[in-house]
C-alpha cells in the first residue's frame, strides 16, 4: 500500500488524465457537430428543390403508389406471372458473375498472399490489380459495355463479376492470412506444384469463409444486377424502371416488382444465412470433438 | 439471510446442479469445493442470474432472486458481485475505467457510453485500488498487468459495486501460488473488515480449508458434504472428489509452504 503523499499523487494524476480526456472528447464532438451541421446546410443550400420546403412531400411517391396498387390489387397475381422471367434473368446475372467473380478472387487473392503466393515480388502488382478492379464502380463498367456490346444481360454480367473478383480477392486474400501453411509445406514435401498445393492444401481450409463471403456477395449482387437494368442490361431493374416512370399509370407493376424483389432479398437472405449458421456450427462441433 | 430451495439446472438431459438447498444466516466465507464438472460454477452463476435456473428457488433478504427480470434483474446483478477465473476485464481500458465499471447499473447509459463518471467515484476507485495494493497501476491498460494483478482489479470491480455478497469462481485457478495467496488473503480480508458475504469456488481442499468459515462439497451436481473445515476428514474429502486411498491433501495444493511435503507424498500412478 502507497503513503499518504503517493496515493494522493496518484488520485491527482488520474484526475488531471480524465480531465484531459474529456476536453479532447468534448473538442472532437463539437468539431464533428460543426462539420455535419455545416455540411448539411451547404448540401441543402445547393439542393434545387429545398430539404425543409421539400420534406412534407418525401411520402407522396409511395403513397400514390400503394394506393394504386390497392386500387388495382386484382392484377397482381397476373403482374408476377408477367415479369417473372425478368425476375431470373435477375437472378441468373448475379448468379454468374457471383461465380466467375469468386473464382477470379480465389486465383488473385492466393497470388496476393504471403507465404502462398506463387511469384512473392508480383504480390504488390496483384494487389494493386485488386484495387483497381474494387474502384471501378459496376455501373461504369456497365454503361461502357452496353455502349461497345448493345444492351442486354452480357455486359451487366461482366461488369458485376469483374467489380466482385476485386471485392472477393480482398476479402479472401484476408481469409487466407489466417490459414495454416503447414499442410502447403506437407504437400510441397512431396514434389506437389503450386496448383495442387493450393487447391489441395489451402482450400480445404479456407472453403467454409470463402462460401460465407461469397453468399454475401451474391446478395448485394442481386441488387447491384437489378440496379443495371436501369442502364439498360435488362432484366427486372429495366421493367421496374418503364413501370415506375411518372404519369403512366403502371404503379401496379412496379408495385408488384418491388414485391418479387423484396421477396427474393428475404428469401436469399435467409438461405444463405442457414448455409452460413451451418457452416459455422458445424466447425464448433469438429472443434469439439 | 441467503436461502436455495432445491436448485436444479439441466442442460439438455444432462443434470448439472441437482436440487441444491444451502442456508446462510449470517455473513461468512463459503468455499465451495468439488470436481471439475461437479456443478460449482453453474451454482455460483445461478445465483448471479447469469444463466437461469430450471427449478428451485434463490431468496435473499426477502428478494425472490430466481423470479426477477429486466431492471430488477440487473439491480440484483448489481448487489451480488462476480469474480471469474480468467478475470473478465475489458483488457484495452485503463483499470481505473474497468474498477468503474462496478457502477453501471447506477449511472445513465448516455453518461457511461462517453466514460463519464462522477469525480467522486473516481476517487473511490482509487482507493480500493490502493486497499489491494495495485493503486500505481490505476492509469495502465488492463491487459498490461499480470494476473494475479488483473484479478485484483476484477476484485476491485466487485468492491465498487458495494455488494451484498461476493461471488468468486475459481478465482485462484489461473494463478501461480504466490498471487493466489495474495489474492486469497484480499478475499478474507474483504470477508472480516466489510462483513460481506463471500461464496468462492475451489478446486484445492487446503485453500478451503485455510480461508473458509463453511466448506460445500459438491460431486455430479449433488451437495454431498456441507460443514465446518474441521469436520471436513480426508475420508470425506476423498468422497467428494471420488478417489480412492492414493488421494492425499498436499498433492493438490497450491501453498508454498505444501510445496515441499507434496514432493515427498508417496504418487500412486
Amino acid at each position: 500500500m502507497s503513503d499518504a503523499t503517493g496515493i494522493r499523487l496518484i488520485h491527482d494524476d488520474y484526475i488531471a488524465l480524465t480531465r484531459r480526456k474529456r476536453l479532447y472528447s468534448g473538442i472532437l464532438l463539437a468539431i464533428f457537430v460543426a462539420l455535419m451541421t455545416s455540411g448539411f446546410m451547404l448540401a441543402d443550400s445547393r439542393n434545387a428543390g429545398g430539404f425543409w420546403s421539400g420534406l412534407h412531400r418525401v411520402l407522396d411517391f409511395p403513397k400514390t403508389v400503394v394506393a394504386e396498387a390497392v386500387d388495382k390489387a386484382a392484377e397482381l397475381p397476373g403482374h408476377v406471372v408477367t415479369y417473372f422471367p425478368a425476375l431470373v434473368e435477375t437472378l441468373n446475372i448475379a448468379a454468374v458473375s457471383t461465380l466467375t467473380g469468386a473464382l477470379g478472387g480465389m486465383v488473385l487473392s492466393m497470388l496476393a498472399t504471403r507465404g502462398m503466393a506463387r511469384w512473392p515480388a508480383l504480390i504488390p502488382v496483384f494487389r494493386r490489380i485488386m484495387d483497381v478492379m474494387r474502384a471501378v464502380p459496376e455501373i461504369v463498367i456497365a454503361l461502357v459495355l452496353i455502349f461497345v456490346l448493345g444492351g442486354g444481360p452480357v455486359p451487366a454480367m461482366i461488369a458485376i463479376a469483374f467489380h466482385t473478383t476485386g471485392a472477393l480477392g480482398k476479402l479472401f486474400s484476408e481469409v487466407n492470412e489466417n490459414a495454416s501453411l503447414k499442410p502447403v509445406e506437407g504437400l510441397a514435401s512431396v514434389g506437389a506444384n503450386w496448383t495442387q498445393q493450393m487447391v489441395l492444401g489451402v482450400v480445404p481450409q479456407v472453403a467454409p469463409n470463402y462460401l460465407s463471403y461469397a453468399l454475401l456477395r451474391f446478395e448485394i449482387n442481386i441488387r447491384a444486377s437489378a440496379i443495371l437494368g436501369f442502364v439498360g442490361a435488362g432484366g427486372i431493374g429495366y421493367e421496374l424502371k418503364n413501370a415506375m416512370s411518372w404519369g403512366q399509370g403502371k404503379y401496379d407493376e412496379s408495385a408488384a416488382i418491388f414485391l418479387m424483389l423484396f421477396t427474393t432479398i428475404v428469401v436469399v437472405d435467409q438461405t444463405s444465412s442457414w448455409f452460413r449458421d451451418r457452416l459455422t456450427h458445424g466447425r464448433r462441433v469438429e472443434m469439439l470433438a | 439471510m441467503l436461502t436455495i430451495e432445491k436448485l436444479t439446472k439441466t442442460f439438455g438431459g444432462k443434470t448439472a446442479v441437482d436440487s441444491a438447498s444451502i442456508s446462510v444466516d449470517r455473513p461468512m466465507m463459503i468455499g465451495i469445493i468439488g470436481r471439475s464438472g461437479a456443478g460449482k460454477s453453474t451454482l455460483l452463476r445461478m445465483l448471479n442470474r447469469l444463466t437461469d435456473h430450471t427449478s428451485g428457488a434463490i431468496r435473499f433478504e426477502g428478494r425472490e432472486v430466481t423470479a426477477l427480470r429486466g431492471a430488477a434483474k440487473r439491480e440484483w446483478q448489481a448487489d451480488c458481485a462476480m469474480i471469474f477465473q480468467q478475470f473478465n476485464l475489458v483488457p484495452r481500458m485503463d483499470v481505473v475505467s474497468n474498477v468503474l465499471h462496478g457502477t453501471l447499473n447506477k449511472r445513465s447509459t448516455l453518461a457511461t457510453l462517453f466514460n463519464l463518471y462522477p469525480d467522486a467515484d473516481i476517487h473511490r476507485a482509487i482507493d480500493i485500488l490502493d486497499r489491494l495494493g495495485i493503486a500505481e497501476h490505476a492509469p495502465k491498460r488492463a491487459e498490461a498487468l499480470s494476473g494475479g494483478q488483473q484479478q485484483r482489479v476484477a476484485i476491485a470491480r466487485a468492491l465498487m459495486q458495494d455488494p451484498k455478497i461476493i461471488l468468486a469462481d475459481e478465482p485462484i485457478a489461473s494463478l501461480d501460488p504466490m498471487n493466489a495467496q495474495i489474492v486469497m488473503d484480499a478475499l478474507r480480508r474483504i470477508h472480516e473488515e466489510d462483513g460481506r458475504t463471500v461464496i468462492a469456488n475451489l478446486h484445492t481442499l487446503d485453500t478451503a480449508r485455510r480461508y473458509c468459515d463453511r466448506v460445500i462439497g459438491m460431486l455430479h451436481g449433488r451437495i454431498v458434504f456441507d460443514g465446518t473445515p474441521e469436520q471436513l476428514t480426508t475420508g470425506t474429502a476423498r468422497d467428494i472428489y471420488g478417489a480412492d486411498a492414493s488421494f492425499s491433501e498436499e498433492a493438490t495444493s497450491t501453498q508454498i509452504d505444501a510445496l515441499t511435503r507434496a514432493k515427498v507424498a508417496p504418487v500412486h500412478a
